[in-house]
């Protein structure tokens, strides 16, 4: 029994759906808490009769189900070689009606299968585990119990699923983690989509049981699974960076980040991962890199503005702050007009710290941090906005190195702002640690002396480093001339370019000469 | 080490030579207000001296002294609104002498009512002759008729609808030379400019003297417009043809003044040395001669004798405050020519004793050390202070490793702006697909 989807979206509460689809920055995900309870609630109104009704057939032939058994006998005669297996997706495919059994029966089945051998089996199996399929409930739920509802019927794969209950989780997180460390990549990679509905499963599931930390290694074995090449970005990056950044394995997360990514298929995906990425650089303190890719999220081309790239311009511009001491306002020229209109309205606290921030007056700066401290911690900031406030002593101990060669503790404390010599002794001991500054503290006469850079840009090191930047640049202008290559074979750059190009006259397409009309 | 002691010894005996050098210096008394008056003529005396009276507030019997002369001087004029307003200055203070002169003001009005119509009448009899020459006397006459009053827009207005009547190069720069003239009283000095270069158009029909007024008028729009370079050099430029033939507007006094302090504010050393430019320049050496405070602070700096010249400096501030025209522009002037004092004091040497340099500045070292530290943060001076032995050094900085540095910077930034690129267009691409 398949029902198109297009026919069963019910034109009731569309607002609702969108605002799930569209509140990109807010990653809830509306789950029913329980689907039997929802089914119930839709009978009890007239208007949704027909859908109940339909519910329950749906029910009905959820238990009407055929045998497995033979299905898990195709399975494990059909997992050898890649033609097998590309028959074995064909016929499951066919099958997938069959696997609409109690949950508990499936599980029995799965016993029986090898996940490392039978991945591709061993996939349909969990997901049919994990979707209820065919009914999916979006619902929000507006003033006084007002309903609106939409109910999604349909055979592609949902986005909403039903719910779940801990004991229940608790069982599955196992067996799927299992399964994703050990399955075959060249297998899953047949049914992409069905295993990125599993993981993402997962991740719910371990959200669930509020512990993050064991979907971290397992979704980075998927994503490993699941790319083509590391240069693509999916759909479980973000997922998984958020994993990261809710278990606070920033340093995990870190060797996906270190993969350039150039292949983007959905640019929601992509904005998430640059600013979870972004974030979990932060935690790291690689600023340059947080930078760049929350510099990505704000620059991208989005034709409306979107809560991610506002709260990622928010980030961007307390570190560059840090960073860089400095902050403009000026987006580059390739900047979307959306963002370049509306960024700046939403984030203006944040321009009013820049510009106190570039009045170079540490009191200043506090007294700005206090009086809007609220609004800091409410967005989540009041860290990196106390980064920046600290930040700035560093830049001020910083200018001094250029203008002075000795100079007291006293004095430091006093041009910095800083309460007493020891305090700058601190800090000027640090950054030494830290490597920004070059400079000797003398204890003795309370003196700090400041030196040149000792770089001296002669070490085999250096110029390894040099020669790996230079090839780096080579590899990147080699693919920036394929992809200009690729783009001007394209046939939808070829037919957007021709169309402008020339536009024939009405005339042209007048088959009938005018003469031969009687 | 030797050397280094040497040259320590030679700069401290420098600095005895300069303490020892207690020359009189003329110091800033008094502005003579009667002698400075004299130096001008026609309206812009009247304004120098209001606005000397409303700028030395602090100085009860220079105000008055001031008011006087103005009201004196309205007297033998036409404008009674600036009448009014100088009684209203005065406030009685000035004696009965000095009180509304009602009989004055009604004759004065009522001859300017007479005369308006009968410049008016004139005018519309050439406009209905169609006499192009008459039409622009009669032009020319309205704008000085209004400008006499203190009509200084109409004025304006006037004296430029006689243009499209001029037919000779000669009354195109008559022209202009009341526009200039109209438009330095107004204060309108953003067209200057294109007045003085629309006159220099006609260079056949330029005499010596008019050569010399426009080169005045462009110095003071630069001036103006905080150009003190240009300001400088076209000051310095003005030949002794001027004389006293523009104290409506300016006194050669003033050529020196501002352009010494210009020249100073922005030439380098061998600028300010070398021939045509100030010191060796024969005709700017006459106007020197006239303003003989400028010309000594200028040959101090020159020879690197900074405390006198700043003590000049010190001297002039307060009369050159009372300038209509430099006075928004002391501080800024003053203050770079510190800045060119302290960059030239330093630049010869490897190092410096704070010590002393802070006595030829008439500072103490720490003021000095701040002063510095804003130079150097400017990258005005390549040096680094030495707080500790209040010693400052100077830097050479290295040019292999700064190349280095920048080109890996380079190298990051196109890196980084590639892939973002790449980035974007492949996101374009995506949603192209959706």
């Amino acid at each position: 029994m398949v029902i198109s989807a297009q026919k069963l979206v019910y034109p009731i509460g569309i607002r609702s759906l969108k605002r799930v689809n569209s509140d990109a920055g807010r990653i809830h995900r509306f789950i029913p808490s329980h689907v039997e309870h929802l089914i119930q609630k839709l009978q009890s109104f007239s208007l949704f009769y027909f859908f109940s009704q339909l519910a329950l057939r749906l029910k009905q032939s959820i238990r009407s189900m055929q045998s497995v058994e033979n299905l898990v006998t195709q399975i494990q005669g059909l997992s050898s070689s890649a033609a097998d297996i590309a028959a074995l997706n064909n016929y499951l495919k066919a099958a997938e009606d069959s696997f609409r059994s109690d949950s508990s029966r499936l599980l029995l089945f799965l016993d029986q299968l090898d996940p490392s051998k039978h991945s591709l089996g061993y996939l349909y199996f969990l997901r049919s585990l994990l979707v209820v399929q065919f009914i999916y409930f979006v619902f929000g739920v507006e003033k006084q119990g007002n309903f609106n509802c939409v109910l999604v019927c349909g055979d592609r794969e949902p986005c909403v699923y039903g719910s779940i209950t801990k004991e229940r989780a608790s069982t599955l997180v196992p067996i799927i983690a299992r399964f994703i460390t050990s399955c075959a990549p060249e297998q899953i990679r047949l049914a992409s989509d069905k295993f990125i509905t599993v993981c993402k499963r997962f991740k719910d599931m371990v959200m669930l049981l509020e512990a993050p930390i064991r979907g971290v290694g397992p979704m980075l074995s998927a994503i490993r699974k699941i790319q083509p090449s590391t240069e693509h970005l999916t759909t479980l990056h973000p997922e998984f960076l958020q994993l990261c950044l809710l278990s606070k394995c920033y340093k995990t997360g870190l060797s996906v980040l270190e993969d350039d990514i150039y292949e983007i298929n959905l640019p929601r995906d992509f904005f998430l991962y640059c600013y979870y990425g972004g974030m979990i650089l932060i935690g790291q303190k690689r600023f340059r890199k947080a930078l760049e890719l929350l510099h990505n999220v704000v620059t991208a081309p989005m034709s409306s503005i979107n809560a991610i790239a506002v709260e990622a311009y928010k980030k961007y511009i307390l570190v560059s702050l840090v960073h860089h001491g400095q902050f403009s306002t000026n987006l580059p020229k390739y900047t979307s007009s959306a963002a370049q209109r509306n960024l700046k309205n939403f984030c203006q606290t944040y321009i009013e710290l820049a510009n106190t921030y570039n009045t170079g007056k540490v009191s200043e700066l506090e007294t700005f941090v206090q009086t809007n401290r609220e609004r800091f911690e409410s967005d989540n900031n009041l860290g990196l906005v106390r980064q920046v406030v600290s930040s700035m002593y560093k830049r001020n101990i910083q200018r001094l190195t250029q203008t002075y060669l000795t100079l007291s503790l006293q004095d430091i404390a006093n041009t910095v702002q800083l309460n007493s010599p020891k305090e700058a002794e601190m800090h000027v001991l640090q950054m030494i640690q830290d490597g920004e500054i070059y400079a000797t503290i003398n204890q003795k006469d309370g003196m700090v002396r400041f030196l040149e850079d000792p770089e001296q840009y002669k070490t085999c090191e250096m110029i390894e480093h040099i020669d790996s930047s230079i090839h780096r640049i080579m590899a990147l202008s080699k693919k920036l001339t394929a992809m200009d290559e690729l783009l001007s074979c394209d046939p939808l750059y070829l037919a957007k370019a021709g169309r402008e190009r020339q536009r024939f006259d009405f005339d042209d397409f007048d088959t009938v000469p005018q003469k031969f009309n009687i | 080490m030797e050397a280094e002691d040497e040259l320590i010894q030679e700069i401290y005996s420098k600095g005895d030579e300069e303490s020892s050098r207690n020359r009189p210096i003329i110091s800033g008394e008094q502005l003579d207000i009667e002698a400075y008056a004299s130096l001008y003529q026609g309206r812009t005396k009247i304004t120098r001296l209001m606005f000397i009276a409303e700028h030395c507030c602090d100085n009860a019997s220079m105000q008055l002294e001031a008011l006087r002369m103005a009201y004196d001087e309205i007297k033998k004029g036409e404008d009674t609104q600036l009448f009014r307003e100088v009684l209203q200055k005065i406030d009685g203070r000035l004696g009965p002498n000095y009180t509304m002169d009602v009989a004055w003001c009604d004759s004065v009005d009522h001859r300017a009512e007479k005369r308006k119509k009968k410049i008016e009448t004139e005018l519309n009899a050439y406009k209905t002759n169609l006499i192009k020459e008459s039409i622009r006397m009669g032009y020319n006459d309205f704008g000085d008729f209004y400008y006499a009053h203190g009509a200084l827009g109409d004025a304006f207005k006037s004296y430029f609808r006689a243009r499209d009547y001029c037919t000779t190069s000669k009354h195109i720069i008559q022209m202009h030379m009341r526009a200039i003239l109209v438009s330095i009283e107004t204060g309108q000095f953003t067209h200057l400019t294109s007045y003085v270069s629309k006159a220099e158009q006609k260079p056949e029909a330029l005499e010596p003297v008019t050569v010399e007024k426009l080169r005045c008028a462009a110095g003071l729009a630069h001036l103006k417009a905080k150009k003190y370079d240009l300001a400088a050099r076209k000051f310095l430029e003005v030949g002794p043809d001027l004389g006293s033939s523009y104290n409506e507007v300016i006194a050669s006094q003033d050529v020196a003044t501002y352009g010494g302090l210009c020249a100073l504010a922005s030439f380098d050393r061998a600028e300010l040395k070398a021939c045509s430019k100030v010191i060796d320049n024969v005709s700017f050496q006459n106007f020197l001669e006239l303003v003989p405070e400028v010309r000594e602070l200028i040959n101090d700096f020159y020879s690197c004798h900074y405390g006198s010249c700043l003590d000049y400096l010190g001297n002039l501030k307060a009369n050159l405050l009372l300038d209509i025209h430099l006075h928004d522009h002391v501080e800024t002037l003053y203050d770079q020519i510190r800045n060119k004092a302290l960059i030239q004091y330093t630049h010869p040497f490897v190092s410096v004793d704070l010590q002393m340099m802070a006595n030829v500045f008439k500072t103490s070292v720490a003021g000095l050390e701040k002063e510095l530290e804003t130079l150097i943060t400017d990258n005005q001076i390549q040096a680094r202070i030495d707080s500790h032995n209040k010693i400052l050094y100077a830097r050479h900085p290295d040019q292999k490793n700064a190349t280095f540095q920048r080109v890996l910077q380079t190298g990051n930034e196109f890196d980084q702006d590639v892939r973002a690129m790449l980035l974007r267009a492949n996101l374009l691409r995506a949603e192209g697909n959706l």
